[in-house]
């Protein structure tokens, strides 16, 4: 259609630019997270995460092992040798050291004073001598190597370096009392009954808004279209009262009703506008065979509007699973056993809210699901999508 | 007992019990109570039929009824009664007394300056989205990268912004991003974006800005495609820019989805709660009356506030509730 005017349009580099600025401007947020989830604490604390991908540049302070232990005479000096990296029990062995030393110092007013291989001479015969790698050799006479390490000043590099570590404990440590594991499980237990119960009711229901004719349809479907947008917040005391009063109380049977009615209006309205669209000769001919409404609905409708039961899933499945306000006023109770993943990060972002390498741990864990479901998923969720709102 | 056998368990009752309600009851009233033969066969299927839609929708009526209906109602009498006096009626004292918290007016600015500017900022951008990919041959990945978000969940969503807002003291790297850009132009310290009083309510909207994006995007490109190859044939002949044909010819002609898409995220933004509690609980003058409402119901224990706040977001919503219902109800006919 673009070509019809005859010039290729010479805007279409500026639109393919203008796409990738607006496409990495969307993802940038959760790239931050993703690559923040595999950092370790010290890398996440020292530099942002876009310096990830490349090597960090950091400047620690290091100490040469205790000279009262450590030296020994050689040719009638003193000396201390090592590691600087084995002292301070970052590494085990010096082979194992993973940055490398561009510049150091032995004051911390001049940290850069010397490159790496040069010997310093800190006056009267003390020397010391630091190498890329850590390994230092200090030499000096009995007393100035007596009393505490000398302090060494490095600006190191160190390669990018990715963990795992951070999902291990989130994830997997037993002993973890903040980790997602318990809160994972929950969350599972509520979106799966909250997400098929729905659909069944509301199927039925939608086959006979859609194809049955009585008395008062037309005021039912008006109904449905309103209480698709009550805001749920009116529901909130109302129902916990009455869950309270016959017997539920908080727990796993009130949330999965309270999710259970809360999409019934989206799942009767989305299934009611597939179902109408259906061929009626097929509905008619199965009638003039003599089908009931009921093997008419379980034979034909039901698989027929599949890709409508599927984009209600999907709804369904990301709203329950990202819920937070439904599981705080129905589920989560004093003793937090039933705690939800959301409920979980938000009190991390309350206690732990420096800690970025749990919280984006545990932010990724609970987005890793839906962005599953999603990216399989995204026809049938497009799909409702227009179905639900351009009618 | 184990919550994930429970669930099961669940699942198996729930779907079994559905199946079975709409198997059995459909067969009693078939063979039981007007079965289909004898004399008055014919009278008995169509008492039956008459009889079977409600069959259908009992369940969801149900739910419907006592889920969402029967609140708004209960909601309505709550905020007109007082729970510390047993319930008794105290007329508009609930009202009165939130109309003069100052935090309630704060609720509802901010609630209007999210009504002005997310539905607006997420629909131009959307469509801004949708006309742009719609054009080039890697589009659909593109438009699976912006809808992304629709997949994250709020709290989650929250953390990565908290990230991005995110400030170290001015001796040390920064690791939000906002500041270590706002360093990098020149800026003297780094600044804790979510503490500044009016803008924050910005740096909060940019999350749902970023979330609702891709649902305008996916809604106005399938309208954009919509629109009847003539029309923009017409205006290219008649020698009309690009920008013209986007403005004067495709825009006009889905403004109908336009208006549905603002309607959409309009709703969303009335009911925003988990953004603002899980970033700042509504401290720094960020408080929005979803969070006020859990603020006062929940913290406070006052159920008649709460109500009367909850009332007000229904308020709020009505005007589109009655005219999604026109809508329906026109196209129904």
């Amino acid at each position: 259609m673009d070509n019809i005017a005859g010039k290729k349009s010479g805007l279409t580099w500026a639109v393919h630019i203008s796409v990738a600025a607006l496409v990495l401007l969307w993802i940038f947020p959760t790239l931050g997270l993703l690559i923040s989830s595999f950092r370790t604490t010290d890398q996440i604390r020292t530099s942002g995460w876009w310096a990830a991908l490349f090597p960090a540049v950091q400047n620690e302070t290091l100490r040469a092992a205790d000279p009262d232990e450590a030296r020994f005479e050689r040719d009638g000096i003193f000396v201390v040798e090592g590691n600087l990296y084995v002292v301070d029990g970052s590494v085990e062995s010096a082979a194992d050291v993973p940055a490398e030393i561009s510049v150091w110092g032995t004051s911390s007013r001049e940290i850069d004073a010397y490159v790496a291989g040069e010997t310093a001479d800190m006056g009267d015969g003390e020397t010391m001598t630091v190498q890329s790698n850590g390994d230092y050799i200090w030499t000096g006479d009995e007393d100035q190597l007596s009393g505490r390490g000398q302090r060494v000043f490095v600006t190191a590099e160190s390669p990018p370096e990715f963990t795992l570590g951070n999902y291990q404990s989130v994830l997997f440590d037993p002993g973890n009392r903040e980790g997602m594991s318990r809160a994972f499980l929950n969350t599972l237990t509520v979106t799966i009954p909250a997400t098929i119960i729905p659909i069944l009711i509301a199927a039925f229901a939608a086959y006979a808004l859609a194809w049955m004719d009585f008395p008062g349809r037309a005021l039912l479907v008006a109904a449905v279209v309103a209480l698709l947008v009550v805001p749920l917040q009116l529901a909130l005391i109302p129902l916990l009262s009455l869950h309270n009063d016959i017997g539920i109380g908080k727990g796993y049977l009130g949330v999965w009703l309270a999710h259970t009615g809360f999409g019934l209006p989206l799942a009767i309205y989305l299934l009611r506008n597939y179902m109408v669209g259906l061929p009626r000769d097929i509905i008619e001919s199965a009638k003039v065979d003599g089908a009931t409404d009921f093997q008419i609905f379980t034979k034909i409708i039901l698989p027929l509007s599949f890709p409508a039961l599927a984009s209600f899933a999907i709804f369904q499945f990301l709203w329950t699973w990202n819920d937070l306000l439904v599981a705080m006023v129905f589920l989560i109770d004093s003793s937090g056993e039933t705690t939800v993943m959301t409920r979980q990060i938000v009190e991390l972002l309350g206690t732990r809210g420096g800690d970025w390498e749990i919280l984006a741990t545990s932010a990724f864990v609970s987005i890793a699901v839906p962005l599953v479901v999603f990216f399989t998923m995204q026809r049938y969720l497009v799909r409702g999508l227009l179905a639900g709102s351009v009618k | 007992m184990n919550p994930a056998l429970q669930g099961l368990i669940t699942i198996i009752i729930g779907v079994g019990g559905c199946v079975g309600y709409f198997y059995f009851s459909n067969q009693i009233l078939d063979k039981v109570l007007f079965p289909a033969r004898g004399e008055n066969a014919g009278r008995n299927i169509n008492r039956a039929n008459a009889i079977r839609p409600w069959l259908f929708m009992g369940p969801a009526i149900l739910a419907l009824g006592l889920y969402l209906a029967y609140p708004v109602v209960e909601t309505l009498r709550l905020s007109l009664t007082d729970r510390s006096l047993g319930g008794a009626f105290v007329g508009g004292d609930n009202y009165a007394q939130m109309f003069a918290d100052e935090k309630f007016w704060e609720a509802v600015r901010n609630n209007f300056l999210w009504l002005l500017i997310v539905p607006a900022a997420s629909t131009a951008f959307g469509l801004l989205a949708a006309q742009l990919t719609d054009r080039i041959s890697w589009g659909n990945i593109a438009k699976s990268l912006i809808f992304m978000p629709m997949a994250i969940s709020f709290v989650g969503a929250a953390v990565i912004f908290k990230l991005i807002y995110d400030a170290r003291p001015e001796d040390v790297q920064q690791i939000g991003i906002l500041n270590a850009v706002y360093l990098q132009l020149g800026g003297d310290s780094p600044i804790t974006w979510l503490t500044v009083p009016f803008w924050n309510n910005l740096f909060l909207m940019v999350v749902l800005i970023w979330i609702q994006t891709g649902f305008a995007m996916v809604i106005l490109s399938a309208a954009l495609r919509g629109i009847p190859e003539e029309t923009v044939e017409a205006a290219i002949v008649d020698g009309a820019n690009p920008f013209q044909i986007f403005f004067k010819i495709k825009l006009p002609q889905i403004s109908g989805t336009i208006v549905v898409v603002w309607t959409t995220i309009t709703i969303v933004v009335l009911k925003v709660f988990d953004i603002v509690f899980a970033m700042t609980n509504g401290q720094w003058e960020t408080q929005v009356l979803a969070n006020y409402m859990y603020d006062k119901m929940f913290r406070a224990n006052d159920w008649g506030v709460g109500s009367a706040s909850a009332m007000i977001i229904m308020l709020m919503v009505t005007p589109i509730l009655v005219w999604n219902v026109y809508n329906a109800r026109k196209e129904m006919r």
